[in-house]
Formats: structure tokens, C-alpha cells, sequence
């Protein structure tokens, strides 16, 4: 293994290295691409954090116990605490934290699809917890072999930390699903709303070695790699609950390979690119709020 | 003693509820977090001292007509900025250290959330500090301060009005609750009241 | 202002490098480092240092050959068979 003031400043050379599982830091050179790529990649994952509080946030104040209000804020402001620690990887890459808030709330940057839709009940509380958490962690896991170090590192506290979210989303919905008849109607309701976006999640099936952020060794793992994961592992843990997953096609084939109903990929491409049915609502919020407390900002930090 | 004590988990719970309106869109994302855990802290106040009252907390907490609830209309306010909301933090945080630090000798529970509050002051002072010149943050600390007073017993306001530095006026008293009470508390209850009474969660 | 954060995990283990805050001063850095550090249990202390009080050192020049100083630069092997069937020879 070379070390990495031993790169020579050469992209085919940085390339092998990074194919050979050598790790970048902040300090080392890197060819332009790559950090461009990466400061898009990871700025979206930032973003994708911060506007996920939002569809979210709104059902702390309606928690139904005080142990849900309490596990459900502390999930959220993980949320949060993940949003700075990866704006702070941003930062260092270059590009200042006012920068990347401003890309966001002017529609510039974008943020995953899942947090540009609604939600409407406590069972979209459970779903999202139990579900959009577990396919996240999917993609965060593969996260941690980042060729890029300093993201690497900080994927380690974001993946212990989601394991609690997990397994608190399940709980909520173990809790309906054995409770009464509307309860478990909640859930599946939500979940017949939330299957579309979650299967859209990982994005469209381009092949690996087609994908410039799986050359560079950003990402470990395809799309599609991802996606089986999250079926293999989810799907038995939804049906053995009684619940319908709304795709009649999805099954799993003998080779072990899941089949479905394939997503609507121009959907997601529409959605992600700033035309999700809240989209504009919650970044129109978020811009007012930056706006309103931008005194409190430059007192604190100016100097 | 138990009006004392239920006055003061219901003022627990709802400034827990007010805080925690701020998870996700505070002013720096290094904050946010910091002051989450804050919101977090009171409604687990507000759980230690309803289970000194009840075996079900959450039913003290949840199941009463707003007419019931016993909190300051200090802590009820709704508060969508935030010079306002420290203002409101740092006054509630000198006035409940008088209260708690009273308590201490007959109510056990006492001690520890006062053990987790030297946290909460030390928060509010810091951020007291960086806005003491601030018009913004002088003139909310001015418009709370009545209801500041209203959160104490008449007996430990004269303490409360030497530590903040302003002189006593007339409080606005715990009994009537505040206009923006009854929305807060549709609001905290609505998915509960979706459900019989007893219902899992 | 930037402000490393190095956190220890449990009595006796050393300090690590966690992350980092922005905060205008030691109060803050510590009111939130403390949240977003330790909000779990997972630190028993951290330490908070101004970034720009860090030295950073990451280079040696090491031209000669330093094995004699090493493990690596040690092998027995052949010597220590030698010596034991030479001492078996003699017992012999």
C-alpha cells in the first residue's frame, strides 16, 4: 500500500490507488474531478439529513407517549447531529457551510428522494423510522470503506446511531400492528404511500463500473447491489407481520435475486431534481427560518 | 404539596413541548442538537415527578382537559423566535432553580433534575451573555418578565427578581391559561385521542 | 472558530479524534460538543482544542537504512536452528 504523499499527482495513478482501497485525506492531493464528485456526494447526503427532520418534526408534538416524544426527538436530532457532522467534512473539502444552505434553499442542490413527500399519519412515523432508516443504513454501511477518510470516519457514528432509529421505527410499528384494527390499517396505508419512494431510493440500476462515484471508490457498493440488500433483509421482516408490501411482481427468485414491479425512474429523476409534491414547501421553511434568524448566526459567529 | 408538584411537571412538560419545537430548524445545526437534549431533559422531568403523582404517567400527561393542566403561562407561550425563546429559557431556568433547590429536602426526584439543570443554566447564561446588547433579546427578557414571575409562589419572587436584576411587577399568575394553550394541547393529543383510552403505542 | 474534538471512550483508553464544532469560543464549543459527543454515554471526557493550536507533523526523511532499529530488521531463524543443532550435537 502507498501512502499517500507517495501519490504522484497523476488521476490515473490516484485512480489505481483508490481502486486499491487507498484512503484520501484532507490534505492529500486529489485530481479535480474527484473532488468535485465528492463535495456533490456528500453535500447531498448533508442535505438529505437536514430535510429530513422536517417531514418529521411536525409528529413530535403529537407523539402519542412520552416515551415515543422522547425517542422520536432524540431521532430527530441525530438527524440534525448527522447534518454537521458531514456539512463539517464539506467545509473542509472547501466549501463553507453558508454555501451549501444557500445552494439548498435556492433548489441548487438536492437532497434524496424520500424527503420531498408527506407525511400523514403515526404510521408514517413508524415506516419511515423502520424502513427509510433501514435503506439509508444500507447505503451508509457501504459508506464506511469511503476511499475518502475523513467521510469514512464520521459514517461510523452515523451507522451506530441509525441502529437505535431502526429498531425504535419497528417498535412503533410492532406496537400498531398488534394494537387495534385502525392501528395496523395505519400502518399499511402508510406503507402502501411510502413503497414507490423507497424503491426508488438507491437510485436507478446503472451498472457499477458505469458509475463514476463507484470508480472513485465514493460508493462501494451499485444501486442495485444496495437495493437487493434492502429487500433481502426487510422484506420477510414486513410480510411476517401480516403486511402486504403493494407490489404484486416482488418476489424472490431461487437464485436468491428479488424481482419488482420496475420503479419509475423519470419520477425520481422529476422529484430529486426539485419537483417533489413538498419540495417547494420545505424549502421556501427552511429559507424563512434561515432568513428570520440570520441576526442570531452573525452575532455568534462573526468574528 | 401535590398542586405544587403537579404545577411543576405540567410546566416541565409543556417548556419540554416548546423547546422541542425547535428540533431540526434552530439557528446553527451545533445548537439545535445541544438544545434538543435540553427539551428531551424537561419531558423526562416531567415524567419523574408525574410518576411521583400516578402510576400512569402518560395518561397524567396526555388524558386531562386543558382546563386541568396546572402549567405557567410562561412555559405555554408560543415563541417562533429566537430571542424570545431564550429569553423565555433563561428566565424559566433562575426561577425553577429557586423552586427545585426548595423542593430538594422533601421531594427525592428533586436533586437529580437539579443535577441535570446546572446544564440547562449554564446553556442560558452563555447564550444570556452573547445577547445581553441585543434590543431584540432586552425587550423579550422585558415582555416575559411578568410571566417569569408567574411561574414561582409569590413568596420566592423577591429571589427570582434579585438574581435576574429587575424589579418585581405584577405576575401574570398560573390559573388562566394562556390563548395559545388550547392549540398546543389539540395538537399534543391528537394522535392519542385517535385511539380508545388505553390503547398501545 | 474551529475546535477539534477528541473523546475518551472509557477510563485508561487514549483520547481520539472524533470530529470537530464550529462555536465562537470555549463556552460554546463545549456546550455543543458535549451534545454531539456525549449525549449517549459515549465519552467519558473530551478534549476541545482550537484547530489552529494543532502542529501537524507528517513527514520523515528516513533515507538510510534504520531495520537494525526494528523488529523487521531482526531474522534468527537460521542462526537459532544452527545454534540448537549444534548444542544437540554436543549434548550428544
Amino acid at each position: 500500500m502507498v501512502a499517500a504523499a507517495e501519490i504522484p499527482r497523476d488521476e490515473q495513478a490516484f485512480l489505481a490507488y483508490v481502486q486499491a482501497g487507498g484512503q484520501v485525506e484532507v490534505t492529500d492531493w486529489m485530481p479535480d474531478g474527484y473532488r468535485a464528485k465528492l463535495v456533490k456526494f456528500i453535500e447531498m447526503h448533508a442535505n438529505s439529513e437536514l430535510m429530513g427532520v422536517l417531514p418529521e418534526r411536525e409528529w413530535i408534538l403529537r407523539a402519542p407517549t412520552l416515551q415515543r416524544k422522547l425517542a422520536l426527538t432524540a431521532k430527530v436530532q441525530d438527524e440534525v447531529g448527522h447534518a454537521q457532522l458531514i456539512y463539517r467534512v464539506v467545509e473542509d473539502l472547501g466549501k463553507p457551510r453558508e454555501t451549501s444552505l444557500a445552494d439548498l434553499v435556492d433548489g441548487k442542490a438536492k437532497f434524496h428522494n424520500v424527503f420531498h413527500y408527506p407525511t400523514k399519519t403515526w404510521g408514517d412515523v413508524g415506516v419511515i423510522a423502520w424502513l427509510v432508516d433501514a435503506a439509508a443504513i444500507v447505503s451508509q454501511k457501504a459508506l464506511l470503506k469511503c476511499s475518502y477518510a475523513p467521510y469514512a470516519r464520521i459514517m461510523k457514528k452515523i451507522c451506530w446511531e441509525e441502529s437505535f432509529h431502526i429498531l425504535h421505527g419497528r417498535d412503533v410499528i410492532l406496537a400498531m400492528v398488534t394494537g387495534t384494527p385502525a392501528q395496523f390499517e395505519l400502518v399499511q396505508e402508510a406503507l402502501d404511500r411510502w413503497w414507490g419512494p423507497l424503491m426508488q431510493f438507491h437510485g436507478n440500476p446503472i451498472p457499477k463500473d458505469d458509475d463514476p462515484m463507484y470508480l472513485w471508490r465514493i460508493k462501494s457498493q451499485g444501486n442495485e447491489e444496495a437495493r437487493q440488500q434492502f429487500l433481502e433483509g426487510y422484506v420477510p421482516q414486513i410480510r411476517e407481520l401480516g403486511l402486504t408490501v403493494p407490489d404484486p411482481k416482488l418476489s424472490r427468485r431461487d437464485d436468491g435475486v428479488w424481482v419488482y414491479t420496475e420503479p419509475d425512474w423519470d419520477e425520481l429523476k422529476h422529484v430529486v431534481t426539485g419537483h417533489g409534491p413538498k419540495t417547494e414547501e420545505r424549502l421556501a421553511f427552511r429559507r424563512r427560518l434561515l432568513e428570520q434568524e440570520r441576526w442570531v448566526h452573525d452575532l455568534v459567529l462573526a468574528a | 404539596m401535590n398542586e405544587l408538584l403537579l404545577g411543576l411537571a405540567d410546566d416541565e412538560l409543556v417548556v419540554g413541548w416548546r423547546d422541542s419545537e425547535w428540533t431540526g430548524i434552530a439557528p446553527m445545526l451545533e445548537e439545535d442538537v445541544a438544545f434538543s437534549s435540553i427539551a428531551q431533559n424537561e419531558i423526562g422531568h416531567a415524567r419523574a415527578v408525574y410518576e411521583l403523582l400516578t402510576d400512569d404517567a402518560d395518561a397524567l400527561a396526555f388524558d386531562r382537559t386543558p382546563d386541568e393542566y396546572r402549567c405557567a403561562p410562561l412555559v405555554e407561550l408560543h415563541l417562533p423566535d429566537w430571542a424570545h425563546t431564550i429569553a423565555r429559557r433563561w428566565l424559566y431556568e433562575v426561577a425553577d432553580e429557586i423552586r427545585i433547590t426548595a423542593l430538594m429536602e422533601t421531594v427525592p426526584v428533586a436533586a437529580k433534575i437539579n443535577r441535570e439543570e446546572a446544564y440547562h443554566r449554564m446553556h442560558a447564561e452563555m447564550w444570556r451573555e452573547r445577547l445581553r446588547d441585543e434590543p431584540r433579546f432586552r425587550d423579550a427578557v422585558q415582555e416575559l418578565w411578568p410571566y417569569a414571575l408567574g411561574v414561582l409562589e409569590p413568596a420566592q419572587r423577591a429571589a427570582l427578581a434579585a438574581r435576574v436584576g429587575l424589579d418585581e411587577v405584577a405576575a401574570v399568575e398560573r390559573g388562566v391559561h394562556d390563548a395559545s394553550f388550547a392549540a398546543l394541547h389539540d395538537e399534543m393529543t391528537i394522535v392519542r385521542r385517535s385511539a380508545p383510552a388505553g390503547a398501545q403505542w | 472558530m474551529i475546535w477539534e474534538v477528541f473523546r475518551c471512550e472509557r477510563r485508561g483508553r487514549p483520547f481520539e479524534h472524533a470530529g470537530s464544532v464550529v462555536a465562537p469560543d470555549a463556552e460554546f464549543a463545549e456546550a455543543w460538543a458535549r451534545e454531539q459527543y456525549g449525549r449517549r454515554g459515549e465519552s467519558v471526557a473530551l478534549w476541545l482544542v482550537p484547530r489552529d493550536a494543532i502542529r501537524e507533523v507528517e513527514d520523515w526523511a528516513d533515507e538510510f537504512d534504520l531495520k537494525y532499529r526494528r523488529v523487521d530488521g531482526y531474522s534468527i531463524k537460521a542462526r537459532l536452528k544452527e545454534a540448537r543443532e549444534r548444542a544437540a550435537a554436543r549434548a550428544g
